[in-house]
């Protein structure tokens, strides 16, 4: 393989990449405000509304996000017989819904691991829901769920591949096609050069973000 | 002028009646200590009054609000939201595990809630809060944060965060119990303080010799009823209750 085809790869890929971070970035973006509301309705006093929440949550969690993606992408025809919907939307839609179940698990632990101490410290001081809320309670429970959610952060760019499936045509969607055209495995290599350099840029914020964090316990 | 009164309160948690027609009240600039065996509902009490759990039946009126009331039929009535805040504002709550944010610096525990609660300028909660601090001893830590603290000193940040609001009543939930023996002192000597300026405090207790030295008044407590309550030196040297006598026995052959 010459320089001139490892160029041509790699211009490929990051085009495929420009994909792949759009569907990182809209999955974070819209299923961490789900997931915040996910997790209020989790901890709310409705009944009904806990059960379909935990449901949902149990239904993304306990089945493959492949098998979501799959079924998100093609349910629309076989079940409706509407037509099918455009790969990345249809993706997009499935990471978001299965991200916000794994994130509203973390928030509502997040929320919950807080002592309730705190709380009627808060209302002992005259502070109102929204202010304890805000004030008191949030600070504190993003310090908590941070290493938990880098975590996620992390996966999911690993996981945006599995787009493939469905033929997103994401930066694994190239890998694997020049792959299989040239029949050498280096496309995958160079993917995987490409995964791990932005896993490690998010590692590195991450870990910012908690040492900042680190003035208090 | 009664600060706080309570008539005939009831509270039970499911079909544990934790509290059972308790009547008492506050003069102002009066100190009350609440003795009695673990479990005897003291901090229920307190919590009750403090607006954290909700009472079954009875009245408490704090400063000459009423906050609860209760209908002929046993409903109980609270009053409404502005003037239950308001109320909230008259008390100042003082917490066993001190309760401190552990994200806001020493300062900011103490001026945080005058500004946004009170909101009071920034400039006249932070003089409060350092003159405040300086009055707990602690006025090189009021930039550090309650981690660094031990917890004496955590518990008096508690105690002048409850301050900062000025407060017209002051409750302590057994502030030491959760205190090495060695730091219990800096907390009563505190306390001693405030009676001393003729702060209307109750202080729930497991101290005998504190309560006895600080107290106007003592109430004994057993199995959520009120079983004696009188001067320190009635109750604590001349008592003729059997249950009374056979609490503080245990208490002096610890």
């Amino acid at each position: 393989m010459t320089g001139e085809d490892l160029l041509k790869i790699s211009k490929l890929l990051l085009e495929g990449l420009g994909t792949t971070l759009s569907l990182f970035s809209l999955t974070l973006i819209l299923s961490i405000p789900l997931a915040i509301i996910i997790a209020i309705g989790k901890l709310s006093k409705i009944k009904i509304l806990r059960a379909v929440l935990n449901f949902y949550i149990s239904v993304m969690r306990g089945t493959p996000l492949m098998l979501q993606l799959i079924f998100i992408y093609f349910g629309p025809y076989f079940l409706f017989e509407i037509k099918t919907p455009k790969a990345f939307n249809a993706a997009l839609v499935a990471f978001v819904l299965n991200y916000a179940a794994y994130f509203a698990e973390i928030f509502r632990g997040g929320i919950e691991s807080i002592p309730i101490g705190q709380h009627e410290a808060a209302a002992s001081l005259g502070y109102t829901k929204n202010q304890t809320f805000f004030r008191i309670i949030l600070p504190q429970v993003i310090k908590r769920i941070l290493p938990a959610s880098s975590n996620e952060v992390i996966t999911l760019i690993k996981d945006t591949a599995l787009a493939t499936t469905i033929s997103v045509t994401e930066m694994f969607y190239y890998a694997n096609g020049q792959a299989n055209s040239r029949q050498s495995l280096i496309p995958i290599v160079i993917a995987g050069v490409f995964y791990y350099l932005m896993n490690l840029v998010l590692t590195m914020i991450f870990s910012r973000l908690e040492k900042k964090l680190d003035y208090y316990k | 002028m009664a600060i706080l009164k309570v008539n005939n309160l009831y509270k039970s948690f499911g079909k544990l009646d934790v509290i059972k027609d308790i009547s008492f009240s506050v003069k102002k600039g009066e100190v009350l200590a609440i003795i009695g065996p673990s479990g005897s509902g003291k901090s229920t009490l307190l919590r009750c009054i403090n607006q954290l759990e909700r009472i079954d039946k009875g009245q408490i009126e704090v400063c000459g609000d009423r906050m609860i009331d209760s209908s002929e039929n046993g409903k109980v009535i609270y009053s409404d939201n502005e003037l239950l805040r308001k109320i909230r504002l008259n008390i100042g709550l003082v917490f066993q595990s001190f309760n401190l944010f552990p994200h806001f610096s020493v300062i900011k525990n103490v001026m945080d809630a005058p500004i946004h609660v009170l909101k009071q300028d920034r400039k006249t909660a932070e003089q409060n809060a350092l003159s405040l601090l300086e009055k707990m001893g602690l006025s090189e830590k009021a930039n550090n944060y309650p981690f660094e603290l031990s917890g004496g000193q955590q518990q008096r940040v508690s105690i002048a965060r409850a301050l900062a609001l000025n407060p017209q009543i002051l409750f302590f939930d057994e502030p030491t119990s959760a205190l090495d023996p060695e730091l219990t002192g800096e907390i009563l000597k505190v306390i001693k303080e405030l009676a001393k300026e003729k702060m209307t405090m109750v202080i729930v207790t497991h101290e005998m010799a504190f309560a006895r030295d600080v107290a106007d008044n003592v109430i004994f407590m057993d199995e959520g009823k009120i079983v004696e309550q009188g001067r320190p030196c009635d109750l604590f040297d001349n008592t003729a209750n059997e249950r009374t006598k056979a609490f503080l026995k245990r208490y002096n052959e610890r």
